[in-house]
């Protein structure tokens, strides 16, 4: 049973799990079933929180308006409303307008969709639990974040109508503005980890609450502006002036119905995931549970079961924390009013990218300023470096398990990258 | 055929598919779509290569940020007149001999390039039989180590004659094993060192290079003047 959990990917495992039933296969047979186990894992993981949260979002949005919300499917608190709405959606009409362009029309929202499935492709559910272990995780994450927009403009575009080009043409304004903030605050805890690939991200801030990103003096602004952009960067509220019902019918989704309408709505909750669960590997220390619990009982079981184990509750942690942050995009929503375009525009380029540049300059800044005011890098915690290179030092913070392992792993590609 | 040739091929067609209809199509905002098949695919064949950082790039700069651009400038100035091109057939015969003109160089260019020294490990790889290039020679780490020498030639470097980096001994002449910055210690014999006689800042691209971006910054001024507010005189 051991050479199972010992896997270091899907394609070992199988391997390993057919060899043990009786069914040895080659490396390429198990590469494959991995791959398709893969992507059915992220496929399977768009639609569902797709679905739990807009019934979160019914509920919360109807608590805060002060009605009861969905009661009626599913029983008392109506959970199954999300499957009704599905069924009621695939039962309507695909309709395409008489003046559209229809092969585009058709296109656009699987262009959305796909973006922001791919998008999960790099993040880490729990240690090494990814779909693409990539070193450029980060990187590859944001550039397919920035394809969603193309969906949205090619849909405003080939509706034929005037209230999508709007809708469309504040949505690519909006995008590309915000974009840059973004990127710049997603750079501030990169900086301070020194690595692209968010596995060692989140690792680097396991053990505690104290070595998470968010403790960091400029990380912790850099949080707040990233958690802004990416609400903007998911079009939500208050900066959904793409599909503004009160001005623009319904921006670029005026002339979409049934299914196609229904993929629009699936990736908008897609990707507020996928931006909260960058924000955890990011600033909120991944799947590590703040007390250091989780990294001393995987530095006691570093392999097998308990490995797993431990991996598996690290990711129920991940899931949480992600979920709050999209129960907190929830509540944004349906707390505050919509910006007007300029407003949207004006909070960004005169605020939140001069105040990320900020952040930036002092992320980079600051280890250099302490070090050589009190010799470390750091106030709060244990210096990155620390973690890295004198695990044993700091078993008394029970980190050293995970970080003997993180910095084995990065001691490792920093050897390969050497040896080119 | 491994799943990596497929995949390989099967982005390549979509890339020269997506190339090919920016050229036919007359809509110009289907030809902007069709220009994301093509950088999208080239993205992808950079990540099949294991390029990772250059594929993200790729997507990040020019689907993300100048394709978006790119349509949304479209979308503005595709009224009436513009928003369907059609060519006169003696535009589609300029550009079709333009085309077979460029598809000459670049082929005569790629065959004409020893990639591997004659080992014949591209073609090997090429076929999908890499454990055989890999006795045959080939060495996929220290692969890719154009990059360095191209750095430095944009800095006005040439990596073969300034620095005589990536020659063989015979052809790189004379090395010089004194400390470059004065204090430095001396370089032991064997690593590549600045050479003696050879005039330094003279035999890179930086002057192209500069002239390109002075091209750009021209254009960008231009820009900038005709999408400038007119204002009547009298106001």
């Amino acid at each position: 049973m051991d050479t199972l959990f010992a896997a270091n990917s899907l394609a070992e495992f199988f391997q390993a799990l057919l060899a043990l039933v009786g069914v040895p296969v080659s490396a390429s047979t198990a590469y494959v079933i991995a791959v398709v186990t893969h992507v059915a894992l992220v496929v399977g993981w768009f639609g569902l929180p797709a679905g739990l949260f807009i019934w979160a979002e019914r509920k919360i949005s109807a608590r805060i308006q002060d009605r009861l919300g969905p009661t009626r499917v599913g029983g008392k608190f109506g959970w199954l409303q999300s499957l009704a709405d599905g069924a009621k959606l695939i039962q309507k009409e695909d309709l395409v307008p008489k003046d559209a362009d229809g092969l585009m029309f058709r296109m656009a929202p699987y262009i959305v969709v796909v973006a922001s499935l791919a998008a999960y492709l790099a993040l880490p559910f729990s240690d090494g639990w990814t779909a693409v272990a990539l070193d450029t995780g980060v990187f590859l994450t944001l550039a397919v974040l920035s394809l969603e927009v193309l969906g949205v403009i090619l849909a405003g575009y080939s509706s034929g109508s005037k209230w999508a080009l709007f809708g469309a043409i504040r949505e690519s304004a909006q995008m590309v503005s915000y974009e840059i903030p973004m990127a710049l605050c997603a750079l501030c805890p990169i900086v301070t980890a020194g690595t692209l690939n968010l596995n060692e991200v989140a690792l680097l801030q396991s053990g505690g609450v104290w070595n998470w990103n968010i403790l960091h003096p400029f990380n912790f602004f850099a949080f707040f502006v990233y958690f802004t952009c990416a609400t903007a960067s998911c079009k939500r509220a208050p900066f959904d002036l793409a599909e503004a019902e009160s001005e623009l019918v319904a921006g670029f989704l005026t002339e979409y119905s049934g299914f196609r309408w229904s993929l629009f709505f699936l990736a908008e909750y897609a990707s507020m995931f996928l931006v909260s669960g960058l924000a955890t590997v990011l600033f909120l220390g991944g799947w590590d549970d703040g007390l250091g619990i989780l990294a001393g009982f995987k530095a006691a079981a570093p392999s097998g079961v308990g490995s797993f184990l431990a991996n598996a509750i690290g990711m129920l942690f991940f899931l949480v924390k992600a979920s709050v942050l999209v129960c907190v995009q929830i509540w944004v929503r349906w707390t505050l009013p919509r910006l007007r375009i300029d407003q949207v525009m004006t909070t960004c380029l005169k605020y939140l990218i001069p105040i990320s540049c900020f952040l930036f300059a002092g992320t980079v800044a600051y280890p250099l300023v302490l070090v050589t005011m009190s010799g470390k890098t750091s106030i709060i915690g244990q210096p990155a470096g620390e973690r890295l290179v004198q695990p044993k030092k700091a078993a008394g913070v029970s980190s050293a398990g995970a970080t003997t392992e993180s910095h084995l792993r990065i001691t490792a590609s920093g050897t390969e990258g050497g040896g080119r | 055929m491994t799943a990596q040739i497929i995949l390989f091929w099967l982005f390549a067609f979509l890339t020269c598919a997506g190339a090919i209809l920016v050229a036919v199509s007359q809509n110009v905002v289907r030809m902007a779509f069709s220009l994301v098949l093509t950088l999208g695919s080239t993205a992808v064949l950079f990540l099949l290569l294991g390029a990772d950082f250059v594929g993200a790039t790729q997507l990040l700069v020019y689907v993300g940020g100048t394709l978006v651009l790119l349509v949304f400038g479209v979308m503005l100035t595709a009224t009436g007149p513009f928003t369907r091109i059609k060519s006169s057939p003696a535009d589609a015969i300029l550009s079709g001999l333009i085309g077979v003109v460029f598809l000459f160089i670049v082929a005569s260019t790629v065959t004409a390039v020893d990639w591997d020294g004659g080992n014949g490990v591209a073609q090997k790889i090429a076929m999908g039989t890499h454990a055989k290039a890999v006795e045959g020679g080939f060495n996929p780490t220290q692969q890719g180590n154009t990059t360095r020498p191209l750095g430095l030639s944009f800095l006005s470097l040439r990596a073969d004659r300034d620095l005589k980096l990536g020659l063989p001994k015979e052809l790189s002449g004379e090395i010089n094993t004194a400390p470059v910055v004065p204090g430095m210690a001396a370089a032991t014999p064997g690593t590549t060192l600045l050479p003696k006689t050879s005039a330094l800042l003279s035999t890179g691209y930086l002057l192209p290079f500069e002239i390109v971006s002075v091209h750009l910054l021209v254009v960008l001024v231009g820009a900038a003047y005709l999408a400038r507010t007119k204002r009547r005189a009298t106001t």
